[in-house]
């Protein structure tokens, strides 16, 4: 039960990061890529219907996680109480900017808001990569499972390290990188004309950044914590996450800029399986442990621990599947009756 | 200030901004509903309009809601570590069903409903609309077990210092939480209802978009009548009389019944003086609080002198005038929404201008009734986190201190302060010009909006 559950969890995350990943991406990318009114209009509309669905993700996993694993909510909550917090903010931020942008014709603030949504965007995204650095590097947890971290110490991951170092920092840079270039794809799906050539065009440069860090990422994380790997060596046939990631990074690559026709769709689909195998691979690396302590293994946040009682899991595990069959019910049929272009021109949707 | 007060405190004044905002979609969802069933019915086009202007005003409130909502789901773990600990394995079970059942669904249909009109059939349209509905409904639903499990706590079972669940259906079956279902679910009611009704006689009173006008007035007089009614009896009676049995603490303080006695009185006004044991300058009304409870004028009512004093509420005063402040207007509603649907039955409803000036000025009405009824069941509830099981000063985060916590405190306050303004500005902006026969901008739709 306990494995099912982490792998559950694990799967409301991905299915978070790869769904609202898109529409963070657009937001980073709106500060940079759209040139007039018009795109940017037509960049928001290809997110419109969608995002607030997306963020939904996170509720329903934050939910999961708090009644499958009491104890690692409480205690991940209250120790990353600070960036938790600013993640809130950043949230709250974007969310009212995108709504004020709709509804008001603002003449200066507009631009205001625009910058905010794409700061905020950026920020979640850096924000969402150190958290899950943060987790792998761990953190220092007290023997009652509980811990506070500062936002930064000495910048070094160690014993008492703080929320930002070197290394969750390159966590951060890898999640920003690979959410613009997922939310740059999405847009050469639902735009046209010359944002989507240019959208295009800038997944290149994203796609060697993206390349470096992720070789980056995966030789720091197996310096700061060598144990990733027990795992994989334990059932080497699970190498093929990785490999996974290494092929759906060439995939992006290849399918965006085929030389004979790009294949939009397909090199979208090879971000999703990128991002998903980033994190399954960091998933794995991590199991049983759900939040590895710095201080004592002995201090680590395991499964066991940490997992809810069995009739609490059964009856979850029965609602669960069916509420999730009847939400993926709703988001293919959202996502199918928008389906299509949103134009750069007025209308779309 | 205490840690365990900056902690109460933040979750309290988060909360209390949030509800201002589900309150309005949940009663709205429901009228929306109504309207559109009407322009199904008779295929009349202002009907149809009237519900697509609700709809954004739904859709604006939806977001405010979901962002502000984000970190409630949140706050259980950051700030109150200890009772998340504890009661996961429990109330995590309702919070995780509220996403995954009904904000999948509404923030889904509401796409829908507010995109969808030109690709969808008017069938269609009108299902996404009951959709919305329920799906806020649903939300409020699980959100009440979750209350009314730290309310009245049934169908667990202690396992290794934490909470597990013994019986799901009883959980969400608790009688608390039903009864405290059916007044909430009221309540929004009521504040749908009197927005509605105030726009209405807004656009009236300026002698603007007089057909919407009367169109809202009607369906927020006619609805808010049965709402009015309904939140005081049987839904608010029968609430009241369930805590007077189990949270005997929290009636004495509502009440302000300092002494045991029977034919206890009903206090009208008065303050609560807890040095003294008194109510200062009261107005009573003889024996009328036992026969509200118990249905008999002689039956004996619990004061405060049989409650050990360490298990009285902790804010005796704010729960007394919560709950004060809660049923006084409940009262005032009850009565202008008599009025106004005599006139409208009458038919002087559309012509009468003060009864539409109370209308308008009653709109914040609502809100204040019910954040103030919050306050009572959530004050009511003090000293406990869990009622009888754990308390509050035991479950909040050990290791965020109060340092932290007033940081973010602040940090909440001043964000919020200035998401109310811009709040304020966006509906303004919905009311005087969402009805215009050229809206200025094609807006960009950029969040189910």
């Amino acid at each position: 039960m306990g494995f099912i559950w982490f792998w559950l969890v694990a799967v409301m995350i991905v299915g978070y990061v790869v769904l609202d990943g898109f529409d963070l991406g657009v937001g980073v990318l709106h500060l940079f890529l759209v040139r007039n009114e018009a795109e940017r209009r037509a960049s928001l509309r290809s997110i419109g219907p969608v995002w607030d669905g997306n963020e939904v993700w996170l509720l329903a996993a934050g939910g999961t996680l708090y009644f499958a694993f009491p104890l690692l909510y409480a205690s991940a909550f209250s120790g990353f109480y600070l960036p938790l917090m600013i993640v809130l903010w950043l949230l709250v931020a974007r969310g009212v900017s995108l709504e004020l942008r709709n509804h008001l014709d603002m003449g200066v603030w507009q631009t205001l808001l625009d910058r905010l949504f794409g700061i905020a965007s950026a920020l979640l995204t850096i924000f969402y990569g150190a958290a899950l650095a943060n987790v792998i590097r761990g953190v220092p947890l007290q023997a009652d499972g509980y811990f506070f971290l500062p936002l930064w110490t000495n910048w070094k991951p160690g014993q008492l390290p703080g929320i930002l170092d070197w290394y969750t920092i390159i966590g951060g840079l890898v999640a920003l990188v690979a959410l613009t270039l997922h939310g740059a794809l999405w847009l050469t799906i639902k735009v046209s004309g010359d944002l989507a050539e240019r959208a295009r065009r800038i997944v290149h440069p994203l796609w060697i950044a993206l390349a470096a860090l992720t070789v980056i990422s995966l030789v720091a994380t197996i310096a700061v914590r060598p144990q990733t790997l027990d795992n994989y060596y334990r059932y080497p046939f699970t190498f093929v996450v990785p490999a996974g990631v290494l092929a759906s990074l060439a995939a992006i690559q290849l399918w965006n800029r085929s030389p004979r026709r790009p294949q939009p769709v397909k090199a979208f689909l090879a971000s999703c399986v990128y991002l998903f195998f980033m994190l399954a691979g960091a998933c794995w690396g991590l199991y049983p442990t759900l939040l590895p302590a710095s201080t004592s293994s002995g201090n680590d946040i395991t499964l066991e621990r940490a997992i809810s009682g069995p009739h609490t899991l059964a009856v979850g595990l029965a609602w669960w599947l069916f509420g999730m069959a009847l939400a993926v019910g709703y988001v293919v049929f959202v996502y199918s009756r928008f389906r299509g272009k949103a134009d750069v021109e007025a209308g779309g949707h | 200030m205490t840690a365990e007060l900056i902690h109460r405190l933040h979750f309290a004044f988060t909360v209390t901004f949030h509800y201002l905002f589900p309150q309005l979609t949940m009663g709205l969802g429901l009228l929306i509903v109504a309207i559109k069933t009407v322009a199904l019915r008779n295929g009349s086009a202002a009907w149809d309009r009237a519900a697509q202007f609700w709809g954004r005003i739904f859709g604006i409130n939806f977001v405010f809601g979901v962002v502000t909502g984000i970190p409630m789901e949140f706050q259980f773990g950051t700030n109150w570590a200890q009772f998340a600990r504890v009661s996961g394995g429990v109330i995590g079970q309702p919070l995780a069903m509220e996403g995954v059942f009904s904000f999948f669904l509404e923030s889904a249909f509401l796409g829908l409903f507010l995109y969808g009109g030109s690709r969808l059939s008017k069938r269609m349209h009108w299902f996404s609309a009951v959709m919305v509905w329920l799906g806020s409904w649903i939300s409020g639903f699980f959100i009440i077990v979750t209350d009314a499990w730290m309310q009245h706590p049934v169908a667990y079972d202690l396992v290794n210092g934490h909470y597990e669940v013994a019986s799901f259906w009883q959980l969400l079956m608790n009688p608390w939480g039903l009864l405290q279902y059916i007044h909430n679910m009221t309540g929004a009611t009521v504040t749908g209802c009197f927005v509605m009704a105030a726009v209405g006689a807004f656009y009236l009173l300026e002698g603007r978009n007089q057909e919407f006008g009367r169109i809202f007035l009607k369906v927020g007089v006619i609805a808010g009548l049965i709402a009015s009614i309904l939140i005081i009896f049987p839904t608010g009676d029968l609430h009241g009389k369930y805590v007077a049995r189990h949270q005997p603490a929290a009636m004495a303080a509502m009440e302000g019944v300092f002494k045991t006695e029977p034919g206890a009185g009903i206090v009208l006004i008065g303050q609560p003086n807890e040095d003294t044991g008194k109510i200062d300058n009261p107005i009573v009304i003889n024996n009328v609080l036992s026969f509200l409870i118990y249905g008999t004028t002689s039956a004996t009512v619990t004061g405060l002198d049989r409650i050990p004093h360490d298990q009285w509420p902790t804010a005796l005063p704010l729960l007394y005038y919560s709950y004060h402040i809660m049923a006084g207007l409940g009262t005032w509603f009850a009565l202008l929404m008599i009025v106004s649907a005599f006139l409208l039955w009458r038919g002087r409803l559309y012509r009468v201008r003060w009864v539409q000036w109370a209308l308008l000025l009653s709109f914040p009405l609502p809100y204040i009734a019910n954040t103030a009824g919050w306050m009572t069941a959530e004050l009511g509830r003090q000293p406990w986190l869990i009622y009888g099981l754990m308390r509050t000063s035991e479950g909040f985060s050990s290791t965020v201190s109060a340092a932290n916590g007033l940081f973010t405190l602040l940090g909440f306050m001043g964000l919020y302060a200035l998401l109310g303004l811009l709040f304020t500005v966006l509906m303004y902006r919905e009311i005087t010009h969402g009805l215009d026969a050229q809206p200025a901008a094609e807006p960009v739709h950029t969040d189910g909006l």
